[in-house]
């Protein structure tokens, strides 16, 4: 009986400490932090981004990704993000007009490149000469723009219904890759972003006259409009280094 | 408000997953229950606790294995290749499996409790009379450990129905094939149309309502009744 009460007792002490210490990261950070909410297709360069900036600035950026969607979604209900990286335009609009975000804040920083990936070749073409049809990874089109792009692109060659069958739908255009990656889908379409260290002869970049453009914004939200981090870091995001980065790493 | 066709072809969809996982279950986790409610073997515990996995494990852990397994070049796509049957990703039978795996220890547990519920005695008698064991089995064990072929029924039926996050990662979202109700909530939720996501989302809690329910009044009128001995 004792022993259970000490038990008791030390587990209480433990939520109290940590409780605390909760309080006091918190409370005493000087140097700001900032929570970036980041379209799945712009999670790899974001990354780097974030380690370029963190090179000069005492600040700290982190990342949460997501569908521009469900970011959006959460945003309205009251999520604590600072700034939105969107896979489209009309998301970070929309939240300015709701306003949920800084009107001047927002930038296209990105253009996205749709691209056609199957990680192995060779495979894949002996299985097309034996017939067999291939399952197709896209991002679901209704909450994805590269989704969009993609089935845009099917319709303008005029294989839409030819290939409807065979597609199958990523919650993002990460769990796309991901389809393709691991091999249960044989080929699909996905962000040259996102293919950018796979082999060359793997992915063919889709042709811009194919689909509409992928212009990508950001917005300040209004939640950071007084974080200097998150001020600083969008601020990066519109210098031409971070421009340079993220063309190197597959957009325009 | 009325209901979209794609709405409904995944109320179909959940309900006839849900019913094939089940009976599945039944018949493979009867002789599984029996042996771990019967069995001495050392390997009794170990064998427990990998069944009892998936109550703990994350379903991102059993999608992402599934996913890599039903791979080409995974055990299980090899499988089914070599036996001409194609990929299970995707497809209805892959949500089968992954089901399966998933709602196993909530039909196992029950099963397992009610056996060890029984005791040797009726079954000792039972042999007295020449009764053999297969015959023991269907006359003695399964009328004794109804309440437990019950509850196993029920919980393996609701645990498919709430399942989400395997559906989510080996699925693919395919209308009518695998997307089921709660990946389709999800949807609705991220398109804005909140009329449709309230419409099922109230469907599933009146349907898990009444499921436990019916599991707690079932397990009342069994106190009353002396059974479990």
């Amino acid at each position: 009986m004792g022993h259970k009460i000490m038990t008791k007792n030390w587990i209480i002490k433990a939520i109290i400490g940590s409780f605390l210490a909760g309080i006091l990261s918190t409370s005493t950070a000087n140097a700001g932090e900032a929570l970036m909410a980041v379209a799945s297709n712009f999670a790899k360069p974001m990354q780097q981004l974030i380690v370029e900036f963190e090179v000069d600035s005492p600040h700290k950026i982190s990342m949460t990704i997501g569908s521009s969607g469900k970011i959006y979604q959460q945003i309205r209900n009251a999520a604590p993000f600072d700034g939105f990286f969107s896979a489209d335009q009309a998301k970070p609009l929309k939240l300015v007009q709701d306003g949920l975000a800084v009107n001047d804040s927002l930038y296209t920083y990105a253009i996205g490149q749709l691209v056609m990936w199957s990680p192995d070749v060779q495979k894949r073409r002996a299985k097309a000469v034996k017939g067999a049809r291939p399952t197709i990874a896209i991002a679901n089109p209704k909450t994805a723009p590269y989704g969009a792009a993609a089935i845009e692109v099917f319709k303008h060659t005029g294989v839409m219904s030819e290939f409807k069958a065979q597609l199958v739908y990523g919650e993002n255009i990460a769990q796309a890759h991901q389809f393709i990656a691991t091999g249960v889908a044989e080929f699909g379409f996905v962000a040259l972003s996102q293919v950018m260290n796979e082999p060359e002869d793997s992915y063919d970049i889709v042709t811009e006259d194919m689909y509409s453009p992928i212009k990508q914004d950001f917005v300040l939200l209004k939640h950071g409009e007084t974080n200097q981090a998150a001020l600083d870091f969008l601020n990066f995001m519109r210098s031409k280094k971070a421009a340079d980065i993220v063309k190197s790493l597959g957009y325009k | 408000m009325e209901i979209s066709q794609t709405d409904m072809a995944a109320i179909w969809l959940t309900v006839r997953l849900a019913s094939t996982v089940t009976l599945l279950l039944l018949l493979i986790g009867t002789p599984i229950a029996w042996w771990l409610a019967q069995s001495r073997s050392c390997l009794k515990a170990p064998i427990g606790a990998l069944l009892a996995l998936p109550l703990i494990l994350p379903p991102t852990v059993i999608g992402f294995y599934l996913l890599i397994a039903m791979s080409p070049d995974g055990f299980l796509g090899q499988l089914t290749r070599a036996l001409g049957i194609g990929s299970l990703a995707f497809s209805f039978w892959g949500l089968v499996l992954a089901s399966m795996l998933y709602s196993l220890p909530f039909v196992v547990q029950p099963l397992q409790n009610a056996f060890e519920a029984i005791g040797k005695r009726p079954l000792e008698v039972a042999a007295t009379l020449h009764s053999s064991p297969i015959d023991r089995f269907f006359s003695v064990v399964m009328p004794l450990a109804k309440p437990g072929f019950i509850t196993a029924t029920i919980l393996g039926f609701a645990h498919t129905v709430g399942e989400f996050g395997v559906v989510l990662m080996i699925g693919g979202n395919i209308p009518g094939k695998t997307q089921v109700i709660s990946v389709k909530i999800y949807e609705h939720v991220e398109l804005f149309e909140y009329g449709q996501a309230h419409y099922l989302s109230a469907l599933m809690i009146g349907f898990s309502f009444v499921v436990l329910l019916g599991l707690y009044l079932l397990r009342g009128q069994k106190n009353k009744l002396g059974m479990g001995f």
